[in-house]
């Protein structure tokens, strides 16, 4: 795999992934998931 | 008073919401999308139709359930007594969904059974349309009902009664606590199989590489604002309906934003998994990947079953990949069904199990015609209409009406009131302006695209029946259903005091 492509597979991963562990750690710092 | 149903927790509500949108299109449709749309760029444009469409979209249907209700319906009728029509517009819309989406959930669970001994053989594209469809000449050419595929198509409604028979804490949540979990594990296996292949980086190279270029292409920009629409169940009635089973004081607005992420994210998954495999076919084969590369029922029934018959372990990943797309294709059955259900139950004042029952019966009578020969050119057309005129104006008057007719702060007031952050102006200003562009231009552009050049090489008597037909029909009935008196239960006389 290119560079262009394995940093394109992190950020597809990073952005859905991450944005719900983001979502999920508000939760859990707000109020119980 | 009355209570409503509840969800028991808010992870059941979550996995029940993610289970509804992680349907078969995450798994065949997403990962062909991206590869034929720039790759990796093509996540740009993905990106934002999920942040400018999809997640205000999925928290304005989060807030309408949960604010006013009800089912699609009533939860329309409650803004405007004139609108619930449009309410039942999309349960007719998801009841045609459900019958013949059943139809490739059978399938699903025949190929599952048969991937424990390769039993579609080597000429797998011969034996699906051949021996396994028992594929007539054409559309409107029924033949007879195939028996192998009419039999896990009662599974699929049994199981389905079984679940909305429950109830929704003891049926729905249960069951999205069990599927989601090990569609999640299964899925994860399959990656961690299949990008050890060889060849399996070629493959991703080729879902990840980036044409820029492409960007530039505004077709690329509706195919991404489609594929959006398409995966997170709104315009259909489902997520309303779930919302309407949420604890008064829930959260909308971090639930809406986590359906969303977990639905995309396993998007990408299921992309790596098909491209993994489909780079190891091409490797195998010696050809190119365009060669191997596809969508749709094509990939799952014919492509697949080739590539597992290739792989080193042909029944751990055959069996776990066809199983893997019952769950999905179930947890989504469930809530297309509990959308109808619901409805229902809140215009006639049915009991739920009275109604599970009566709809169950009606549901799988009709789903019969997509098991016969002809079932998949029914399907075929059935699904294209309904994905490009049904869902699409569906969504389309539902976020004009909502955006423009209807205080939509006055819904931003509600959904920040209870969730754990708020949401600002920017999204009544992507309700109001971005998603009806988009979608409107959407509209247009599929009724000019169906007019010019209709769909698919069919007959235009077959398209008229199951195309047009189907769509104008539902429209016309969804008025029709507006006309009895709905039953006025304990909570609507607290509600109107």
């Amino acid at each position: 795999m290119t560079a262009g492509a394995i940093v394109m597979m992190i950020i597809g991963l990073g952005v859905t992934w991450g944005g719900a562990a983001v979502c999920l750690w508000i939760a859990a710092k707000k109020r119980q998931v | 008073m009355a209570q409503r149903e509840q969800w028991g927790t808010r992870i059941g509500f979550i996995l029940a919401a993610v289970g509804s949108a992680i349907g078969l299109g995450n798994i065949w449709r997403f990962p062909y999308m991206a590869y034929e749309n720039g790759g990796g760029a093509f996540l740009i444009p993905y990106f934002c139709a999920m942040i400018t469409a999809g997640i205000p979209i999925i928290i304005l249907e989060f807030g309408i359930g949960h604010k006013y209700r009800g089912a699609a319906p009533k939860a329309f009728s409650r803004i405007s007594k004139k609108m619930e029509w449009l309410g039942w517009w999309q349960v007719l819309v998801s009841f045609v969904i459900a019958i013949y989406y059943v139809a490739v959930i059978g399938w699903a669970m025949d190929y599952f059974y048969l991937a424990f001994s390769q039993g579609w053989g080597t000429d797998t594209k011969g034996f699906f349309f051949g021996e396994f469809l028992g594929l007539t000449g054409g559309a409107l050419e029924w033949g007879s009902i195939q028996m192998h595929i009419f039999i896990p198509v009662v599974i699929a409604w049994l199981l389905t009664w079984l679940v909305l028979f429950t109830g929704v804490r003891k049926g729905i949540e249960v069951a999205n606590k069990i599927f989601m979990p090990l569609l999640f594990l299964m899925v994860l296996l399959i990656v961690g199989r299949s990008v050890t292949l060889p060849g399996a980086a070629e493959g991703l190279q080729w879902l990840f590489r980036p044409d820029f270029s492409k960007i530039l292409d505004y077709q690329v920009w509706a195919n991404a604002y489609g594929q959006i629409f398409f995966t997170l169940s709104v315009g259909f009635a489902i997520m309303i309906t779930y919302s309407s089973y949420l604890p008064k004081d829930s959260d909308m607005n971090n639930n809406g934003f986590m359906t969303v992420f977990i639905n995309c994210g396993f998007s990408i998954l299921a992309g790596i998994m098909m491209f993994g495999v489909l780079g190891y076919m091409a490797a195998q084969q010696g050809v190119d990947i365009s060669k191997v590369a596809g969508a749709g029922v094509g990939l799952a029934f014919v492509t697949l079953p080739k590539a597992i018959n290739m792989l080193p372990a042909p029944v751990f990943f055959g069996t776990l990949f066809f199983a893997a797309l019952v769950f999905a294709g179930l947890s989504s059955f469930i809530s297309i069904n509990e959308a109808c259900c619901a409805a229902l139950i809140d215009k006639f004042g049915w009991s739920r199990k009275f109604t599970v029952s009566l709809y169950t019966v009606i549901g799988f009578l009709a789903s019969l015609i997509f098991v016969t020969g002809g079932g998949l050119y029914a399907l075929d057309i059935v699904d294209h209409f309904v994905n490009n005129f049904g869902i699409v104006f569906c969504a389309l008057i539902e976020v004009i009406f909502l955006g423009w007719f209807f205080k939509t702060d006055t819904l931003r007031e509600h959904v920040n009131k209870t969730s754990e952050f708020a949401v600002g102006s920017w999204w009544t200003i992507f309700l109001k302006v971005v998603t009806p562009i988009v979608l409107g231009y959407m509209a247009i552009a599929n009724l000019i695209g169906d007019i010019g050049n209709p769909y698919g090489g069919y007959p235009m008597q077959a398209l008229l029946l199951l195309g047009w037909a189907v769509i104008i029909g539902i429209f016309v009935l969804s008025f029709f259903l507006q006309l009895p008196k709905t039953r006025e239960s304990e909570l609507d006389k607290f509600l109107n005091d």
